[in-house]
């Protein structure tokens, strides 16, 4: 596949810029966007250079707000989707890595059983569970609490049989072993099992945070009180609420910040799974 | 230190395989045993047993005075050594020789002097800031020994400690273990497949054959006197020709097989036992041809088929002599260096 052909690499760039290009664009034009005033948009033509009201608009955005067209400052927002989002990831982690420790480790009945009904449960994301689910919540008095936004998101299959299949490749004697130098199964899960599993750990973190961060439809059906809102939620209320012309510098100034937790969390994260990666071998 | 005992121990795992039959064994404080057989004889099930990584169907285990059928590993008061070593790969070489001892509760600055003692008798204090990876299959072999060792156990249980190790490395750490072990005296049950290691490294043997003892017995005692037909053949490399006594020829051997022992009807030889010139003693005398010469160095053998059989026999010669290129020669075993066995008891006869 090395070779030097001189206009084949040079098709090989451009395929590769438009690629970038169609992605990296829009993301170019909400941060050009969020730097003019809400006139510009009314003009029709969206300039491509920056403005000169980066600074207001974010302030605006961040710590003021528009409440008459459907703007609360965002910061109680991104609050709440920090908090939901961490709440399922550590949830689900912790849940998963118990859950997979228990049926790979554990001799009892049905083992398989419940194995394949977690299994299972891969075919029954939220959408499709969203009524019994909003029932269940309702009931249980949890609506308008972080507990209800994050509680029904928390179990993971997914996890569950990733986990499960990364422990099962860790050779028998290391539990033996363990057990010769006196660790209990408690002690062996948390000595031995977590540490080797960090990679997977930081790798599971970053995709259930995203996952927990872009959740949209359930903030939406279960939160009516303004001080639960999420951030992706919130973009949508400012999109579309207010009788007037939806305000779209703000609304992009709004994305810019909110697609920036996910960013730093895989900034993040990288590093740790990176030298996971080179440091523990089976 | 301690010594085990073993009453009447038996496995059996659920799909009613019987993996060990009813063993009895005692092994004295400071012993060094080899439970010696092929593979699938039960010898690891065995040692698992002791080490309390596999429940115990049936019988008694005592290490010292205390019964410990139902006592976990740890409380055993046990090391083991794997043949993959399982070292815990997130942790230095430190760490790993610690954890046992932190789990026990010992107090860091005692953790810190056992370490360092062992570290030192081992030679490999310079890698205790290393992890694992960073290390050569026999440096790893040596802080597995090393963790065991630390915890200074009332018994060493070693499970194809070296089968990982290329030949001249398994040599090295061959004659080490040796020597740590008389040096510490802690009792110790070594597992292995390797006949040669068996031999080589043990106070005392247990040939383990379909979960069973065959015989135990100092190494030179199960050499020089195999009790059964298994044993004859197992211990010994090239290992001992046993022939039937249909395939000799009767008139000529006449005088000689009258003197073996009654119900004798397999003549065990050592490839040594063999040669070519008739000695001045009683003996048998077989007709041969050549199938095959294997120089070695120091010994070579020369592979020949009996006159009119398939039977595929082994001598030990010095050199390839002009005699064995005829289609058939005479080579002899002197009476007395028969093993006589019966092939239906596989048991011996004299």
């Amino acid at each position: 596949m090395v070779d030097n052909d001189r206009w084949g690499n040079l098709l090989a760039h451009c395929i590769l810029i438009v690629g970038v290009a169609l992605v990296v664009f829009p993301i170019y034009i909400a941060v050009i966007a969020s730097t003019h005033t809400g006139s510009t948009f009314l003009s029709g033509t969206l300039p491509l250079l920056p403005g000169k009201e980066a600074w207001t608009n974010y302030t605006t955005v961040i710590f003021e707000g528009r409440s008459r067209a459907g703007t609360p400052p965002i910061a109680q927002m991104l609050w709440n989707s920090f908090i939901m989002a961490m709440a399922i990831t550590i949830g689900k982690l912790s849940i998963s890595l118990l859950s997979a420790f228990a049926i790979v480790y554990f001799q009892f009945r049905f083992r398989l059983f419940f194995f394949w009904i977690i299994f299972l449960t891969l075919m029954l994301p939220v959408e499709v569970r969203i009524v019994p689910t909003f029932q269940v919540v309702a009931d249980l008095g949890m609506l308008n609490s972080f507990a209800g936004l994050s509680i029904p998101l928390i179990a993971s299959a997914t996890a569950t049989f990733l986990f499960r299949q990364f422990f099962m490749t860790i050779p028998e004697e290391m539990l033996e072993a363990a057990r010769v130098d006196g660790a209990g199964p408690l002690k062996f899960f948390k000595d031995i099992l977590l540490p080797l599993s960090i990679t997977n750990i930081a790798a599971l973190f970053v995709i259930m945070f995203i996952y927990g961060w872009n959740q949209y439809l359930w903030p939406l059906l279960i939160t009516t009180d303004p001080s639960y809102y999420t951030i992706v939620m919130g973009i949508q209320r400012m999109a579309t609420g207010g009788d007037s012309e939806p305000l779209w510098h703000l609304v992009m100034a709004t994305v810019v910040v909110a697609a920036l937790p996910p960013v730093l969390v895989i900034l993040f994260m990288q590093r740790l799974f990176v030298k996971g990666l080179t440091e523990t071998e089976k | 230190m301690s010594s085990i005992r073993i009453l009447n121990l038996s496995k059996v795992y659920d799909d009613s395989t019987h993996a060990v039959k009813q063993i009895n064994l005692n092994i004295d404080d400071g012993e060094f045993i080899v439970l010696v057989g092929p593979s699938g004889c039960g010898k690891s099930t065995l040692l698992r047993m002791i080490a309390g990584l596999e429940t115990i169907s049936d019988g008694e285990l005592y290490i010292g005075d205390r019964l410990v059928n139902n006592l976990e590993p740890a409380e055993r008061d046990i090391a083991m050594v794997f043949q993959n070593y399982a070292l815990y790969p997130h942790m230095t070489v430190y760490k790993n020789m610690a954890y046992g001892l932190k789990n026990r509760g010992f107090s860091a600055s005692e953790i810190e002097e056992r370490v360092q003692k062992t570290a030192k008798m081992l030679e490999i204090e310079q890698f205790l800031t290393r992890k694992p990876k960073a290390l050569s299959g026999g440096q790893r072999q040596r802080v597995a020994m090393g963790r065991a060792l630390v915890r200074e156990p009332a018994a060493f249980l070693l499970d194809e400690p070296l089968s990982n190790l290329d030949a001249k490395l398994r040599v090295q750490m061959r004659v080490e273990i040796k020597q740590l072990q008389k040096r510490l005296k802690t009792t110790s049950l070594y597992v292995t497949h390797d006949q040669l290691e068996a031999m080589t490294l043990g106070d005392r043997l247990v040939v383990l054959n379909q979960g069973q003892v065959e015989q135990v017995g100092a190494p030179l005692e199960v050499y020089n006197r195999p009790e059964t037909l298994f044993v004859a053949g197992f211990i010994g490399s090239p290992s001992m020709n046993l022939i039937d006594i249909d395939h000799l020829d009767k008139s000529i051997n006449a005088h000689a097989l009258s003197s073996l022992p009654k119900g004798t009807d397999i003549l065990g030889i050592r490839p040594d036992c063999l040669s070519s010139s008739q000695p001045n003693e009683p003996s048998i005398q077989l007709e041969c041809n050549m199938t095959l010469f294997e120089p070695s160095g120091a010994e070579s053998h020369l592979y020949m088929s009996l006159k009119d059989q398939q039977q595929i026999l082994i001598m030990r010669v010095e050199s390839l002599k002009q005699e064995f290129s005829e289609p058939y020669f005479k080579v002899y075993a002197k009476i007395k260096d028969i093993h006589p066995f019966n092939k239906l008891s596989g048991k011996r006869t004299d």
